[in-house]
């Protein structure tokens, strides 16, 4: 890379900064509890909109993880999330009503959430949706991982958003507040992500799974991205570029290793195709507030109407992260 | 014991050696806080034979941690005259077995000192390149911290030809830091008349820890046992590897005396260890060799990774790939147009997995018709012309241990063609032009089918020129269509050798594929070049043939032995 476009990623961050600094002033705090942040803490950082129902599970299941503290922007939900939310003695909430496309699908609140109080700590910015699997997870916490990269002189670490579906129809399972979205949507597309290299950040771009192969069969190029880079050791220079797919400096994007060896990485299992995804999705057809013109969605409204069926004579169900690890979808890399 | 973090366990463990009657001298880094260390001091306050050492800044890889450790050792011999062992431990060691065991287990061998010390020749320790250099280089930089000047004054030297001399004719030595010298032996170390020539020498080596006892020890010990009783396993960037409450029972298992290094948070490991009930454990010699394959195998991992695996965090450069695929592939290329049952021929004769035209324009033609295929892999062309290779690499990672065959010509879509050439996974086989035996058997018009021969005759010759090409490392055979239909049998025996499933009763083939009837194609061919399109790469067909020799010699079934 040259001096030039090392000149301009410094000012693409800056204007990532500026924005995130512009957009922070609509959002009002609702329970500031960031004076319990004690360094080492491992933060989560998330934005939702109407999300109650899955709230109390995803409290549950990042706590076991071993995550000392939540900074949750609310996106206007009317459904009581944000009361639920502003009751836990671990969550600091803020509350928006702007809207969430312009603040780059929230991407400028969580910038400007991290750069005033994740410096210094290991952050995880997920959506309610996601939930992180990486290597031993079922026997040690979060905080045994960024121990272990920390000493590894690791900044950054990559976990793709794998796709969960139920088997049958999605809206067949009612999903209830407090179980485990895993118990419905436990099964996943095994073996179809293509991966290409992005010159400009250099991170990878994943695609695949059940929304290429059952939305986008056709039209394979706007499948949606699957690579994320949730977990960073933070510093207050650092910003997200483009939800968590992407970071500048670019050097945090390098989480995979191009010399033939497996660097550590995870997994984000991703709920999203419970039964509250149809409502949600004739909703964000009419706000359009998703990507790409909510392209997303249309498909979803399209395609569910013909098969509503993501299931496969090949999906695989889930069992545990080393079930994944052998599936080459993560790995232990030199963590053993 | 030098200590520099995890204050909590240091004290826990220095509790447990004094509580066994070990006398203990405790070094703790200079770095470290005053508080944090008066109140670690404090905490130990009662604990009888106990002193600390002069603080020195213990940064890794520099002379701190020798001179912390040479401190310790003058204050344990001067000051406990009963001492015949002297162990170097750290805060995060975690003994395994009772002291009492080790106590026993030392006063067996009273005359041993326990110090891995190899020298450098033998040994591929190597951290950051450097391995003789080493020791002959200077260091006044620190790895860690200014790895620019490091680098930058490591070629200054090179560049120089600088070389440090090694003095009095001492033989380099590495090997863990973490040793149990005699009395005798660590005395002579440390009251060497030439201790300050050993101490300037060392004290500009990279990694003195791991040379400066290792090397000296052997200029005055009786008998060397090299090797550590600390079990301490260091990967490819040369640190530790951390052991955690997961690896109870593998530790269980090592019998080894004391463990490097612990997370500190592993309240299990902690609990399960210092508590007395270990002492069940048999009294047995040291075997860390099942601990020694699972890191051994993490490094691996991590420097080598999975063949044709591409994945979020393993997606190798061009060349560095070591496999494009995972597993081996035939393609054959023609022979479903010669043959006409070729695919369940070539299914029941070998075992393996046969697809269609797995690059045909419409659809991926997956065995059996199916629309998707293991890992949920689409038939979707759009999809797979997304990414090709993807596509390909995906097949044969989700299809491990079963053999993938599949058919290719002119008429699909060839990106591909390069990915197949170049892995040396791919055995290729090609009967040149016959792609034109659909078009003789066709009933079209007769001007699209001389346009479509010369489309397909195009591209069927660049394809050539690409598997001709020298990087190609696939097993490449091509037989012109000719060549082939003479003697059918023989390529075919050896392709299918190749693949290595046959039923080997009679060491041949049982069954013949069925040809294709040729009757009038040398005439068809003719037509062609009467039109002005010559076709070429089919080889020689005479304009009449002896229709009845040529079909009774292909249809005759016959083994070739």
């Amino acid at each position: 890379m040259g001096l030039w476009s090392s000149y301009r990623m410094r000012l693409r961050r800056k204007r990532a900064k500026v924005r995130a600094f512009r957009k922070h002033f609509s959002m009002k705090t609702v329970a500031d509890r960031t004076e319990l942040i004690r360094p080492g803490h491992v933060l989560l950082f998330s934005t939702f909109r109407d999300e109650y129902v899955r709230l109390p599970y995803f409290l549950k299941y990042y706590r076991d993880l071993g995550i000392s503290h939540f900074l949750m922007v609310d996106n206007g939900s009317t459904d009581g999330g944000r009361e639920y939310l502003a009751e836990q003695p671990d969550v600091s909430l803020w509350s928006t009503t702007a809207s969430y496309k312009r603040a780059r699908f929230g991407v400028d609140w969580l910038n400007w959430l991290l750069q005033k109080y994740g410096h210094g700590h290991w952050t995880l910015v997920v959506d309610p949706d996601e939930f992180f699997v990486y290597p031993f997870c079922d026997t040690r916490p979060i905080r045994a991982l960024t121990d272990w990269l920390e000493v590894s002189q690791v900044k950054s670490f990559g976990a793709m958003l794998l796709d969960m579906y139920p088997k049958g129809r999605i809206d067949a399972v009612p999903y209830r507040a407090g179980q485990d979205p895993i118990e419905i949507a436990s099964w996943f597309d095994p073996g179809n992500y293509m991966i290409s290299k992005n010159h400009t950040y250099g991170n990878l771009w994943i695609q695949g799974g059940p929304r290429a192969r059952v939305f986008f069969s056709n039209q394979p190029k706007r499948a949606p991205a699957l690579n994320k880079i949730p977990l960073v050791k933070w510093q207050r220079r650092y910003a997200y570029v483009s939800s968590s797919h992407m970071l500048l400096p670019r050097g945090l994007n390098l989480t995979y290793d191009e010399w033939g060896g497996e660097r550590a990485s995870g997994v984000l299992l991703h709920a999203k195709f419970l039964d509250t995804f149809a409502s949600k999705a004739a909703e964000e057809l009419t706000r359009g507030q998703h990507y790409a013109g909510s392209v997303e969605y249309k498909a979803y409204a399209e395609n569910f109407e013909e098969t509503p069926d993501l299931w496969c004579k090949w999906s695989e169900k889930y069992i545990n992260w080393r079930q994944l690890e052998i599936l080459g979808l993560m790995s232990k890399g030199n963590w053993a | 014991m030098l200590v520099h973090t995890a204050f909590g366990r240091a004290e826990q463990i220095a509790q447990h050696w004094s509580a066994a009657g070990c006398p203990l001298v405790i070094h703790v880094d200079r770095a470290v806080r005053k508080k944090t260390y008066a109140a670690f001091q404090q905490a130990l306050a009662d604990l009888p034979n106990l002193r600390f050492a002069p603080r020195h800044r213990c940064e890794w890889g520099t002379w701190g941690l020798v001179a912390a450790t040479q401190e310790c050792g003058q204050i344990m011999l001067n000051d406990f005259a009963d001492v015949r062992h002297v162990y170097l431990t750290s805060g995060s060691c975690l003994p395994l077995r009772p002291v009492q065991e080790l106590i026993d287990y030392l006063a067996e061998r009273p005359q041993t000192d326990f110090v891995e010390s190899a020298t450098i020749a033998d040994v591929p320790w190597t951290i950051g390149g450097l391995d003789h250099e080493r020791f002959t280089l200077s260091f006044p930089f620190a790895w860690r911290k200014n790895r620019w000047l490091f680098d930058r004054y490591v070629n200054l030297q090179r560049k120089l030809r600088y070389k440090r001399r090694i003095p009095n004719g001492i033989v380099p030595h590495m090997g863990s830091q973490w040793w149990c010298l005699t009395r005798q032996t660590l005395s002579a170390i440390l009251e060497d008349p030439e201790r300050d020539t050993y101490d300037s020498y060392f004290r500009r080596v990279w990694i003195p820890d791991e040379s400066y006892f290792q090397t000296l020890a052997r200029l005055y010990s009786r008998q060397i046992e090299s090797r550590s009783l600390t079990l301490s396993k260091f990967d490819y960037q040369g640190k530790p590897h951390i052991f955690y409450d997961d690896h109870l029972q593998l530790l269980r298992r090592s019998d080894c005396f004391v463990a490097r290094k612990i997370w500190p948070f592993a309240d299990r490991l902690y609990d399960a260890f210092l508590a007395d009930a270990s002492g069940a454990m048999k009294r047995t010699e040291p075997n860390p060799g099942k601990i020694d394959r699972i890191f051994a195998k993490a490094v691996e991992r991590r420097t080598r990774g999975r063949p044709g695996l591409y994945m979020q965090s393993r997606f190798p450069v061009e060349t560095r790939e070591n496999g494009l695929t995972c597993a081996q592939f035939s393609v054959f290329e023609g022979f479903a147009d010669l043959f006409e049952n070729f695919e369940s021929w070539l299914a029941r004769t070998t075992g393996a997995r046969v697809h269609g035209h797995l690059y045909a324009p419409e659809r991926a033609e997956f065995a059996d018709g199916q629309t998707v295929i293991n890992g949920a892999l689409s038939d979707s062309a759009a999809l797979r012309d997304y990414n090709p290779h993807a596509f390909l690499a995906n097949l044969m990672w989700n299809t491990r241990g079963e053999r993938q065959c599949f058919q290719f010509g002119p008429r699909d879509r060839q990106a591909i063609e390069w990915d197949i050439a170049k892995d040396p996974n791919a055995q290729v086989s090609v009967i040149t032009g016959a792609w034109a035996v659909p078009l003789f058997q066709s009933n079209r018009n007769f001007a699209d089918i001389r346009q479509e021969a010369a489309l397909l005759q195009q591209t069927e010759s660049e394809h050539l020129k690409c598997l001709r090409s020298p990087w190609t490392k696939a097993r490449v055979r091509i037989w012109t269509m000719a060549e082939f239909i003479e003697a059918p049998m023989e390529p075919l025996q050896t392709i299918i050798d190749e693949i290595g499933h046959q039923n080997t009763r009679g060491g041949g083939v049982a069954e013949v594929p069925r040809m294709a009837d040729l009757e009038g194609f040398g005439q068809f061919l003719q037509n062609l070049k009467n039109q002005g399109m010559h076709p070429y790469l089919m080889g020689d067909f005479p304009v009449t043939q002896n229709v009845a020799d040529l079909g009774q010699t292909n249809r005759r079934p016959y083994l070739v032995r």
